[in-house]
Order: C-alpha cells, then structure tokens, then sequence
C-alpha cells in the first residue's frame, strides 16, 4: 500500500491518495509513517519539477493534497505528540509595499516538505519587522520573495537593515521572485537567489548542511 | 469607418487598412503641420514592422507604469487623484523622452471612483498601498469551485449577481436583482423592479451615480491630457483597447492563481467551457474598445501561461486554445492582437512557432524575459516583435550597461525589420539615465 500512496502522490492522483490514507488509518497505521510515505511521493514531485516534467499547477495541487491528508492524520498525530527534528529554521516574508504571496507560499510548503521549519510572515513586510522576527525565531536563513520591481530596493534596505542590527552573520540570506536574477542579488547584497522552489530548497539545504 | 457601407462585406484584410487609414488620419488639432506630419509617420510605422517592414528606423515604444510620477517628482497617489498633476506629469514625460508612441494616462486610473465605488479587488496608492506604488491586485476566490454552470449558461448574469457583489462593495445588494431576460411581457415587468425600491439598492445606485459623475470628469481630464500629447507631440498610442486570454480572465481576478490550478485536475471540462464562454466576450471587448479609440491595435496582457506556470501539455490544453481564438476573432475584424508577454516564454517559441496558428504580420508581440534571438528565429516571419530591455538593467544597471544591450539587440534581432524596441515589464522603477541611454541608444543603432 506504500508504494500505491507513493505513486498516487506522484501521479496527482488525489481521490487515491486520499482513499489510500483513510484505510492505511483505519488500519492503524503511524500516522508518521504515512506522512513520512507522502513526503517521499513529493520528494518525487519535486525531482519531476526539476526535471521540466511538473510545473507550478502540479505543486499547487499537491499542497492542496498534502493539507487535505494533513487534515485526516492530525488528530491522531496531536494523541502522538511527536516531536519533529528540522534540517533548519527559515524566516519567509513578501517584502514591503509587495502583497503577492503565491511564489512565497510555493516555497514556504516545499521547504516544510523537506524538513524545515518555517516562519511565515506574510506579506507586505517591513524591513524592521524582518529585523525583529530574526531576534525572536533566530532563524537559519532569511528568504525574502517579491513579483514587483520595487522589491529591488526593498531587499538591498532589508539586508541593510539586518546588517545594522548586528544580524547579518547569524543569518544566510535568499531572495526570488520573478524579477529577481544574480544582477539584483549582488545589487542587494543577498547571500542567493532562487529561480524556482525546488532551487531555493537546494539552496538552503547546501547552507544548513555547511553550517 | 464602421459606418462604411459595404463593412460587413470586406475582408479582414480590408477591414484591417481601413483601420489603419482611420488611425494614420484622426481628427485631431495638431499642433502644426510638423507634429501632424509626425504622427502620420510614427502611426505608418507601426503598420510597417506590423508587416515586418524597414521602416526608417526602429520604433521605440514604452509601457509605462508609475515611473511617470516618480520623473515629474509626483507619487503614484497624485497620478490616480490630482489629474493636474497626472497631466503635467505625462506632457513632461512625453516631451521629454524619445519615443515614438504615447502611453495613455487612462492607465493610471481613477481613485476617486474606486473609493466611491469601494472596489474591493485591488490596493492602490492612498488605498492600502504606499503612495509612492503601483496598484496590486487582491487574488482571491471571488468566484466559487461550483459556480462554473451559473458562469457557462450565463456569463453576464454570472457577473452582475455574483461577482459584481463581492469585488464592487457599492454593488454588494446587486445579487438579489432578477436577470434582464426577465423582461419580456407586461406582467413580468413590474416583478422585477421591485427590489430596486429596497433601501440597499437604492442606496447602490444613488452611489454609481456620484461614481458615474467621478468616472466622467476623469475622462475629461485623460481625453484632454491623452489629445495634447497626441497633437503637441506628434505621438500615436500605441493601442487602443484592451482583451484578456480566457485563462487570466479567470485566473487572475475570479478564481486566482492557485485555484484555478487546482481546477486544472478537479474539473478541467468545466474550466474549458468556461474559457470558450469567454472567447466571444474578450474579442467583443477589444473590437469595442479599440474602434471607440480610433485604433487598429488591441492590448492582451499575458500572464499564467508563461514557462513558470504550466507545462508545454498544459498550455496547449489549457492556455493557448482559446488565446489563439482570441486572436483570430480580433483579427478577423481587422484588429491587431499586441500581445504583452510578461514573464518568460523560452519554453513556448517552439510551440508557437509550429503547433499553434498564428495569423500573419496582424500581431504584435513585446516579450519580457524571454530570449529575444530565439524569439526572432520562431517568430520573425509571420509577427512583429519586440522588446525586451529588462526592468532590472534599467533600474540597477548603468547607462553604458543598457546601451549595449540595446546595441545588442538592434545588432541581432532588428536587423530585418519587424521590429519594436521597448522595455521587459511594465516600467515603474527605473534610473532616468539609464532609460535616456536606451533611447539613445535605439536611436543610434536602429537606423535603417
């Protein structure tokens, strides 16, 4: 039955998936090992991504699966009580004056998928309250995302901002979005950038591990 | 010129040269023989490279955005509030730079409108948005999974009773109002009436009349600063109207990014109906708003279909169809589809250039991030295309930086004519040498 959820997952086959997790509970199975099943099933998606075979629709739609199974397993994961061990911890926000957030929540989930632990701070984020959520969560990496070109400012006077504050060697900084490119990374002093999801997650991933 | 006699009857070839007599001739008062006889030229240029001709150099057209303001020293509230403001704004910005086309200042929008009307769909300077930006749209799921039907038997009923309510606050009493097609007979008449003697829709409507007021003096003030740069400067619009491809339609402003997606596995027979409902609707939109403005071209910004955003499979099942009927219904009636390709299209030349059926030298396409000497291999012989200075060069490059992408580009792209020069994205932030040296340099190496 691993290897259908697998698949079903892969295949984006959602009424499956979803059948599949139902019995696979009701079998009594850990719910942990389901979802850790699943994780591997979007581990495949991304492979796939990567690959130039999936695009955006297909990540979305399995956001949309993986909350639906998430919402079937969580009362017995809340009995269970597990404690999870993260790769690292990544503070994500639009930037200010910027409320678009799909590409921002694309990356938030495949970070989550691969074991990170993410803070989201939404959209529309002002410089300061960057400042203040590294002080409070003390975060690994630092994503900013944004679609607009005044991003370009707003992120060169976060880095700065984080820089003033005496944060900037705690934290590795990203920055994407659809106008950003390694001519805006130096511009605003980011330690990365990331064209797509799975290479913001290949990003952090190569930061934490160096760490 | 719709008034023709014999317009049912001509071809779309036809239609499309008394389109373009129409618009190289308007009825405006230049100022001189001088600026008129620019016009002319400027206008007859852009028919050539629509035909993939040399004209005597190549045209330079910018999509403006609020960078407008910011030159004259204005916020992007003034240029949606204060049409002084917004007026000296675009006379200086169009006196100023060495273009060959105007950007109408209609693009700026009315706030006061908005805020009478309380618009729910968007933020903008001076309504939830710094004063000093653009206007963003709020993307949420103003229409409903299981309203599909209701849109597909009925799309203008679908707009006034569902979304009409939920994105037009003033609007929010109009989903209890009967459909039109009511009427018919006498005793049908009185019945539907009666909910506009409610308290709420009464309300609606004395608050659409101060709107309307608004809307008015707005159109006053555009059309006057619009003819001024039209006739003081000898500049054409560079379009007139505006169509959507079905897909955006829905997926940018009723059911968003994400959920359409999500439509995409869960009920894609629905999703294409409704696309195919929206063909006629954009095609309509853009012949109307196009021939009231006296012009040939008609605006279609492009969105989701870009590389990011769906696979080859799915842009030929999804996006394309109904963009490509779009375009032939608009061609057909002798308009030019100028299709803005925001994003990057790499990945979709291949398919354009020889899956999909693009009508010959009718359309214009001004890409954004996408390689542009790809782009003229696929394309170069049956559209004019354009572009693609990148908003990021502009902004954070330095002059000589720009122009030798521009050389670049003029060198390698523009050599055969056919050719437009413009910037990536719609221009809000950008240092004022840097756009001076790409005019600069479009002048210098876009001779022909």
């Amino acid at each position: 039955m691993k290897e259908r959820l697998v698949e079903a997952i892969v295949e984006i086959e959602e009424e499956e998936a979803l059948s599949l997790v139902k019995e696979m509970l009701k079998a009594g199975k850990d719910p942990v090992d389901i979802l850790a099943t699943c994780r591997e099933g979007v581990e495949l998606i991304g492979q796939r991504y990567e690959e130039g075979e999936y695009f955006m629709p297909e990540l979305i739609m399995t956001g949309e699966i993986m909350s639906e199974i998430s919402e079937l397993t969580r009362d017995r994961l809340e009995e269970q009580q597990t404690g999870e061990e993260f790769l690292g911890r990544v503070l994500i926000g639009t930037v200010e004056d910027d409320i678009h957030d799909i590409g921002k929540n694309i990356v938030t989930f495949m970070l989550e998928i691969n074991g990170f632990e993410v803070i989201d701070l939404g959209v529309d984020v002002p410089a300061g309250d960057f400042v203040s959520a590294i002080e409070d969560h003390k975060p690994d990496i630092v994503g900013m995302s944004a679609l607009l070109t005044l991003a370009f400012d707003q992120m060169k006077g976060t880095v700065e901002e984080i820089e003033e504050a005496g944060l900037r060697d705690d934290v590795k900084i990203m920055i994407g979005g659809a106008p950003i490119n390694e001519e805006i990374r130096e511009y605003t002093e980011a330690d990365g950038w990331a064209d797509d999801a799975v290479e913001a997650v290949g990003l952090a991933k190569n930061w934490v591990g160096g760490n | 010129m719709m008034n023709a006699e014999n317009w049912d009857n001509l071809s779309p070839r036809e239609k499309y040269e008394k389109r373009f007599e129409s618009f190289i001739n308007p009825e405006l008062d230049f100022a001189g023989e001088e600026m008129e006889k620019k016009y002319r030229e400027r206008a007859q240029m852009l028919k050539d490279v629509i035909e993939l001709k040399r004209p005597e150099r190549v045209p330079q057209c910018l999509n403006l955005g609020f960078y407008v303001a910011d030159y004259a020293g204005y916020t992007a509230e003034d240029m949606m509030y204060d049409y002084e403001k917004l007026g000296e704004a675009y006379r200086k910005f169009h006196a100023d730079f060495d273009v060959d086309t105007m950007a109408s200042s209609m693009m700026m929008g009315p706030g006061q409108v908005f805020d009478i009307l309380d618009y729910k769909l968007y933020q903008w300077p001076g309504n939830g948005v710094n004063e000093e930006r653009s206007y963003q749209c709020l993307e949420k799921e103003y229409m409903k999974p299981e309203e599909y039907d209701i849109l597909i038997k009925n799309p203008s009923y679908y707009w006034r009773t569902y979304y009409l309510p939920r994105v037009i606050g003033a609007m929010e009493s109009w989903d209890k109002l009967s459909p039109w097609t009511d009427l018919v007979e006498l005793p049908f008449m009185g019945p539907t009436f009666i909910p506009f003697g409610t308290p709420d829709v009464q309300e609606s409507l004395r608050t659409l009349l101060e709107a309307g007021q608004a809307a008015l003096e707005w159109a006053g003030a555009f059309g006057e600063i619009d003819a001024s740069i039209q006739a003081g400067e000898g500049l054409p619009p560079i379009f007139g109207g505006f169509a959507k491809a079905p897909f955006d339609t829905l997926g940018d402003t009723l059911r968003g990014t994400e959920a359409i997606m999500i439509d995409m596995f869960r009920r894609p027979e629905k999703l294409k109906q409704a696309m195919a409902v929206l063909v006629d609707i954009n095609v309509e939109m853009g012949v109307r708003s196009s021939t009231q403005n006296n012009h040939p071209i008609v605006f279609i910004p492009l969105h989701k279909g870009a590389d990011e955003f769906m696979s080859e499979k799915q842009f030929d099942e999804f996006y394309w169809p109904t963009l490509e009927a779009v375009i032939k219904g608009l061609v057909e009636e002798g308009m030019v589809p100028f299709l803005f390709v925001e994003g990057s299209y790499d990945d979709r030349l291949d398919y354009l250039s020889k899956k999909a059926d693009i009508p010959e030298e009718q359309t214009i396409w001004i890409f954004d991030d996408t390689d542009m000497e790809d782009a003229h291999e696929a394309l170069g012989d049956i559209a004019c295309i354009g572009g693609n200075v990148p908003g990021s060069l502009l902004q954070t490059g330095e002059p000589e930086d720009v122009e030798r992408y521009v050389k670049n580009l003029l060198e390698n792209v523009a050599e055969d004519g056919g050719f437009i020069l413009s910037n990536g994205v719609v221009l809000d932030d950008a240092r004022e040498e840097n756009l001076k040296a790409m005019l600069q340099a479009g002048r210098k190496y876009g001779k022909y």
